[in-house]
């Protein structure tokens, strides 16, 4: 068997309805069967040791392989949910040797040893709904966090409600090959371009639609959804061309107006989600940060 | 006294965190606590009331279409276009939540319940023609055993090439499950959180390419129900029979049912289902009614004590409370304590004599040689779910062939100034209601009462503990370090923490201001 390299992940989930993780389950090449046990490319594979919705063992037998120690550095951390900060009971994670982990405190004891952190999603990664007004928990992105607490360690964002398996898996399988993205290969949020470089309205196959003036009047109809609300024009994603379910259909596909599920700006000031967008927010909205 | 804390309890979605009190072997008490609170309902108030629909999807990313549903029935009632919903609109919508419940349940039996059973490690000297068997053969010579490893160690039972054929079942059952979310997407747009499921119907109408692709996913996970997912159950339930015997409960049951066969506003009397609503407790069937339902908060981290009633303003959250200990609520019928899902779901409607149900559950009952008082166990949880699996894909592939391209698939509404609505349908994992009331053409107040919080509700103001601590109190765990048993009966409900945190939620009586048939 040839040398495989193992790279140690560990997923916490914070203020998540695990959607991230459900998508990613729905990967399809690699699948994830694949992502789990094979080397992602070639001599390298994952070894996911902690993600509390897949993995066998429980309580203490499942915090036993945190990353314990301050020499303990050589992981990834991968966070799926929100970070709520008003009150460390919010969100606790697990309890070992008779103390209670809060995923405050525990994700950024980790994310200040770890060698990168994956935001997987849109809470994760800005705050998402559970930071949506009046945000009852303080819930906030890792990255503002972090930020707060003047943690430094490089910080890759793949936002989306959920996010598409690829962004993840691609993204994971991008590291690996060639170590972290450089600032030129994301945004200013954080995304990167290779995935979130162009909006959703740039790449719709209804844009002839909108370029004609042939607009839908309620948002099942056909034509262009602007009117009945599509955040298309301000959503950075490329949705349209990768579609989802392994290609199956997308939300306009479904009549469904893209809602910028991937954007910091959701749920807040991309509602309501059914209306047209308010046009002077346009140039702001796609590069406003919560935090 | 041994107290033992299992927390995380990992396979289940969300936060959950158990406390066992063993006298020797045996459990005396048992504390379930739900450990995040996001606080949807405050999020949703002042928003449009259309965007619930997206917006309640995301309480739970395994189960979004069951709050989808719920959603659109409340606002469907709330904007008085429930009668309206055409054929395909209604039929599309229950395709779209069968996809999701058997992706939901193929999901829970295989990945996350049956690593309690199952060792994978015997694929270690696998030397067969498997390729799924094969890479895990491969992975686990490399020694990097995450996440398969560590796990509680011991009670494996079955023999090796029932195994191995759970294993390679298990890689099959993630292909599966994918093709139930594809499956879901062809009327749902994407998942998950999908984008069909809208007021009045569904966003977008059959047509034959459509139909085609829906049909051919249905067929195999069909296909995947009758040859795998049911015989592995059996398979495991042969090994582990003494789990037909083990984490029965509190042994009543309630449930919403599912699957409309005309449309309704009605939030469940008035409502044609494939699988009625009802309760069943003490050996008898009943209607239900959901003016019965209450909460306390005794032992939950919010102000007060309970039951609260709805639109209670003042409600709000009390992380530190003295004696709470869980963000969940209990919910409580009648003043008594329910289990919902899908064995609450076969049993009331095996009772009341529904043909899908009973020969089914008989033939189920005859093949592993059981009454149907063992179905209130572990195992029969699991065989319950299975069964709730197969009756959804036969009658989805009934459905299929009622739609009709061409016709309408939504009715037109627009948003009232006033309206308040109801919606109930049970969700994979069972009961889930929402209430909208809707002011000034805004969202003015919003409230869930979901399965989880039923069943991992903490003990309530008279201290009756809820379904999944009862059901662990009373068991002997052979081994205190590897507790099989409490983790096998609190997976056995399926449970969902995310859905079951909730703020405002309503009592009986005031549900009077609700439109009820």
């Amino acid at each position: 068997m040839a040398e495989v390299r193992e790279y140690p992940a560990v997923w916490l989930q914070g203020g998540s309805c695990s959607g991230c993780v459900v998508s990613v389950l729905n990967a399809v090449s690699p699948n994830i069967r694949q992502l789990l046990v094979d080397p992602v490319v070639p001599g390298r594979h994952v070894s996911l040791r902690f993600q509390p919705t897949v993995m066998a063992g429980s309580g203490e037998v499942a915090l036993s392989v945190l990353p314990g120690t301050e020499a303990d550095k050589g992981f990834v951390l991968i966070v799926e949910g929100s970070i709520p900060t008003a009150n460390p009971h919010y969100c606790m994670i697990g309890e070992t040797g008779g103390h209670e982990l809060s995923m405050l405190e525990k994700t950024c004891e980790l994310a200040s040893r770890a060698l990168a952190v994956v935001c997987v999603g849109t809470c994760s990664s800005f705050g998402g709904i559970p930071a949506g007004a009046p945000n009852p928990t303080g819930s906030k992105g890792l990255r503002a966090v972090l930020a707060e607490r003047g943690i430094s360690v490089p910080v890759v964002n793949i936002p989306g409600c959920p996010p598409h398996p690829d962004w993840f898996v691609h993204t994971v399988a991008s590291v690996l090959l060639n170590g972290l993205p450089g600032a030129d290969a994301l945004d200013d949020v954080g995304r990167p371009l290779e995935f979130y470089g162009r909006t959703i309205h740039e790449q719709c196959p209804r844009r002839p639609d909108f370029d004609a003036g042939k607009f839908a009047k309620k948002h099942r109809d056909s034509g262009c959804l602007y009117l009945v609300g599509c955040k298309g024009p301000v959503t950075y994603a490329d949705c349209p061309t990768r579609m989802w379910n392994s290609g199956t259909n997308w939300c306009v596909g479904a009549n469904g107006p893209c809602i910028g599920c991937v954007e910091p700006s959701f749920p807040d000031l991309l509602s309501p989600l059914y209306e047209k967008i308010c046009e002077e927010r346009l140039p702001r909205l796609a590069c406003t940060t919560r935090s | 006294m041994r107290k033992i804390v299992i927390d995380p309890v990992t396979r289940i979605e969300g936060h959950l965190r158990i406390e066992v009190l063993l006298d020797g072997h045996e459990v005396k008490e048992a504390k379930s606590a739900g450990t995040l609170f996001r606080g949807f309902e405050i999020i949703l108030r002042g928003r449009s009331p259309v965007d619930a629909q997206q917006l309640t999807q995301r309480v739970c990313g395994v189960c979004p279409i069951a709050h989808a549903t719920a959603s659109t029935f409340a606002l469907d009632a709330a904007f008085g276009i429930g009668e309206k919903v055409p054929d395909n609109g209604r039929i599309l919508r229950n395709l779209i939540l069968g996809s999701n419940i058997l992706q939901s349940h193929i999901l829970h039996f295989y990945h996350l319940a049956a690593l309690d059973y199952v060792d994978v490690a015997a694929a270690a000297d696998y030397a067969g023609e498997n390729d799924d068997l094969l890479a895990i053969r491969d992975f686990i010579a490399r020694g990097q055993l995450g996440p398969f490893l560590p796990r509680y160690e011991g009670d494996y039972r079955l023999p090796k090439e029932l195994n191995l054929k759970a294993t390679a079942d298990y890689a099959e059952a993630l292909r599966i499950r994918r093709i139930s979310h594809e499956m879901l997407s062809v009327f749902g747009g994407k998942m998950p959180h999908q984008c069909g499921i809208v007021p009045g119907g569904a966003s977008n109408g059959p047509t034959a390419s459509k139909i085609a692709s829906f049909l051919g996913r249905l067929d195999t996970i069909r296909r995947f129900i009758n040859d795998k997912y049911i015989p592995d159950v059996f398979a495991v339930a042969g090994a582990y029979a003494d789990h037909f015997a083990i984490g029965a409960g509190c042994k009543r049951y309630l449930t919403y049912g599912n699957y409309d066969q005309a449309p309704s506003s009605a939030p469940l009397l008035g409502r044609n289902r494939l699988l009625a609503p009802g309760i069943y407790a003490d050996g008898k069937v009943g209607k239900l009614d959901i003016a019965q339902i209450t909460e306390a908060v005794t032992h939950s981290r919010f102000e007060g004590n309970g039951p609260l009633f709805p639109h209670h303003e003042t409600t709000v959250p009390q992380p530190e409370k003295k004696g709470a200990y869980s963000w969940l609520k209990s919910p409580r019928y009648n003043d008594a304590v329910y289990e919902v899902g899908p064995l609450a779901a076969i049993l009331v409607n095996y009772a009341n004599g529904n043909p899908v149900v009973t020969s089914l559950v008989d033939s189920a009952l005859s093949a592993a040689g059981l009454q149907a008082e063992a179905l209130s166990s572990v195992m029969g949880r699991h065989l319950a779910r299975a069964l709730h699996a197969k009756i959804t894909a036969d009658a989805m592939f009934d459905w299929v062939g009622q739609l009709k391209p061409g016709e309408p698939h939504c009715a037109e509404w627009t948003i009232p100034a006033a309206g308040d609505g109801c919606g109930m349908v049970d969700a994979p994992r069972g009961a889930v209601a929402h209430w909208v009331k809707i002011r000034e053409h805004k969202t003015a107040n919003y409230q869930l009462v979901v399965p989880t919080t039923w069943n991992a509700s903490p003990a309530d103001d008279k201290d009756r503990p809820g379904p999944i601590e009862q059901a662990l109190i009373g068991t002997k765990v052979k081994d205190p370090k590897n507790p099989f048993e409490v983790v096998r009966i609190v997976r056995s409900f399926d449970p969902c923490l995310a859905c079951a945190v909730h703020l405002v939620t309503p009592k009986g009586e005031k549900l009077g201001e609700f439109r009820i048939a």
